[in-house]
């Protein structure tokens, strides 16, 4: 039998310390949930009283009126064909970066490095007209080209590190073998490369669903078009316009709970994912 | 072997050819471009930009709102790393060691699973929604909750967001309670990695906790709480999202928010001012590039002195 830890005054302190940081953070949204149920009259009146009954017609108002759901779907769409071909182009680059000496090697690894230097501000501008004169403007085939193209630096700097500590063994083993280099590439060194990958598909789908300056930059116009991020924001601003606070609660519900629950589902993961970036 | 070359140049070569192009036409050219612009009065419209030298950063410097921008910067750059990197420090101090003694060993609180779990969650909300969401935490009325309790309370309500001296405190909060659950994981984990013989040893000489602290945890974390604040210091010069969607007017009220990536923003897509936006989008570069430089410098001094 392990001994019960003796209770003590610092051990109680910091879990004081803790729950109040965790109320912090639970009770923004638990009151947003709440007032998701709430109505107009019930906001204004009192920010504190609970709902006086379940009003689901403010998430039904939420998903149509003001298109959450398109919004939800679009960003889907965006963040799973960005993040996959991220992961495809960012693992080809990175292996033959990382594997191969070639000429011109280290002056491109080292021209995908830079791209980490550079903050997104500097290009937002010319980028805008280098998309218009491809005609991808309003187009999410526009965006997910350029999230993916956004994605690179970090994806090839983090992934070449990875494919450099694999084995050479293997790789020659393979060869032997008559393996071509398009089959080494795929049956055997990105197997191996998977913690990296789950670890940085992760960083990506996050970093992407996050996006805001993208979307509000390059899908501007066609707000059928638009991903939640600039949905919600816009939302917000015509909630004050038609008085309708309950919609947009229930939005902001509709945005944050499916990402709290694939987040509890995938904790584990997402916190390694995200740390991979400290590790670089 | 030659075919073997030509075999292994193809695959490279194959490999390389859509990720290359697309960085090169999406990232590498924009970038040249806007070094290219900033010395135009480009509005975005006129077919040959017109060459105007330096006079876009001439122009900036004399620019109220660009220095505004940089004040800001800087306060950012000195609050929000100090006090999340500190809370953060703190609450994972308390995770891994925090509980009750056990003879000569200190161990975490139970149920540090549960709270690293929550503290990290609006992590993975995007920040434009965590915006919305203050945004109505904030609401200067009955109607947000904070001023709504306060008028409860039979007090006067707060503009949070309204009040120009207050406004950027709210927004820092608002950052800070966002990052620090990252770096309480990332701290968790660089203090687990800490070998216990370390804490026990310390503590049969009788150190307590503060001291075990100082003298241990803080010491052998140093180039994790350096990652850490070269993390929040580039995030610092972005702040984008957050001050687009949470403060007034987008940088207001009066500018007592503004940020340069909210002025580029503006000044390319609102005011067609491509030109200068470069112009800023330059200065915000060399800005990142300089806090870079002397944060890696000031680490590696550290190197050399141990």
């Amino acid at each position: 039998m392990r001994n019960k830890p003796k209770p003590s005054v610092f051990s109680g302190l910091s879990h004081l310390a803790l729950v109040i940081w965790a109320l912090l953070i639970i009770l923004p949204l638990l009151w947003t949930f709440l007032a998701a149920f709430k109505n107009n009259t019930e906001i204004f009146g009192d920010a504190l009283q609970l709902p006086a009954e379940v009003r689901w017609e403010n998430w039904a108002r939420a998903w149509d009126k003001a298109h959450v759901g398109t919004y939800m779907i679009n960003t889907v769409v965006v963040v799973f064909f960005g993040t996959a071909g991220t992961m495809l182009f960012g693992s080809m680059a990175a292996y033959v970066l990382a594997r191969y000496t070639f000429p011109g090697q280290r002056l491109i690894y080292l021209l995908f490095v830079a791209g980490m230097a550079f903050p997104v501000f500097l290009a937002i501008g010319p980028l805008f007209f280098v998309v218009k004169q491809f005609g991808l403007l309003d187009s999410h085939v526009g965006l997910v080209i350029v999230y993916i193209a956004y994605s690179l630096p970090f994806t090839v700097f983090f992934l070449a590190a990875f494919f450099r500590t694999l084995p050479e063994a293997v790789a020659e083993a393979a060869k032997i073998d008559g393996a071509s280099h398009t089959r080494t590439f795929f049956q055997v060194m990105l197997p191996m490369a998977k913690p990296g990958i789950i670890s940085i598909t992760i960083f990506n789908v996050l970093g992407q669903w996050n996006q805001y300056l993208l979307p509000l930059a390059l899908v501007p116009g066609d707000k059928e078009k638009w991903v939640i991020t600039q949905g919600i924001a816009d939302i917000s601003t015509i909630a004050g316009y038609e008085a309708d606070w309950p919609a947009l609660f229930a939005a902001l519900n509709l945005a944050i709970i499916p990402v709290l629950v694939v987040y509890i589902i995938f904790q584990r993961q997402i916190q390694s994912g995200l740390g991979a970036g400290a590790l670089k | 072997m030659s075919t073997e070359r030509l075999r292994k140049y193809g695959f490279v070569a194959g490999f390389l050819v859509v990720p290359l192009t697309l960085y090169l036409v999406f990232v590498i050219s924009p970038y040249i471009q806007a070094f290219q612009l900033a010395l135009t009065s480009w509005n975005g419209y006129q077919r040959n930009p017109t060459y105007v030298g330096l006079a876009n950063f001439g122009k900036l410097f004399d620019d109220e709102v660009f220095w505004q921008a940089i004040r800001n910067h800087a306060v950012i750059l000195l609050v929000l790393p100090l006090l999340t990197i500190a809370f953060a420090l703190f609450f994972a101090f308390l995770l891994n060691l925090g509980g009750g003694s056990r003879g000569a060993g200190m161990r975490g609180v139970w149920g540090s699973t549960f709270y690293k779990v929550v503290f990290f969650a609006p992590q993975v909300l995007a920040v434009a929604v965590v915006g919305v969401l203050w945004k109505a935490i904030f609401r200067p009325d009955e109607s947000g909750v904070v001023n709504g309790a306060l008028i409860k309370m039979g007090l006067d309500p707060v503009g949070w967001l309204t009040e120009p001296s207050l406004a950027l405190w709210s927004l820092l909060a608002v950052m800070i309670w966002q990052a620090v659950g990252f770096y309480v994981v990332l701290f968790s984990a660089g203090m687990a990695a800490i070998p216990r013989d370390y804490f026990e040893a310390a503590a049969l000489d009788g150190a307590g906790r503060f001291r075990l602290f100082f003298s241990i945890t803080l010491p052998l974390l140093r180039d994790t709480i350096q990652v850490g604040w070269v993390y929040l210091g580039i995030a610092a010069f972005d702040c984008f999202a957050l001050i687009q969607v949470l403060s007034v007017d987008a940088g207001g009220p009066d500018g007592a928010t503004t940020v340069l990536p909210v002025e580029i923003y503006k000044t390319a897509f609102s005011y067609n001012k491509v030109g200068y936006a470069s112009a800023m989008g330059v200065a915000l570069f060399f800005l990142t590039i300089t806090f870079a430089v002397l944060t890696l410098r000031v680490s590696r001094r550290e190197k050399i002195e141990l």
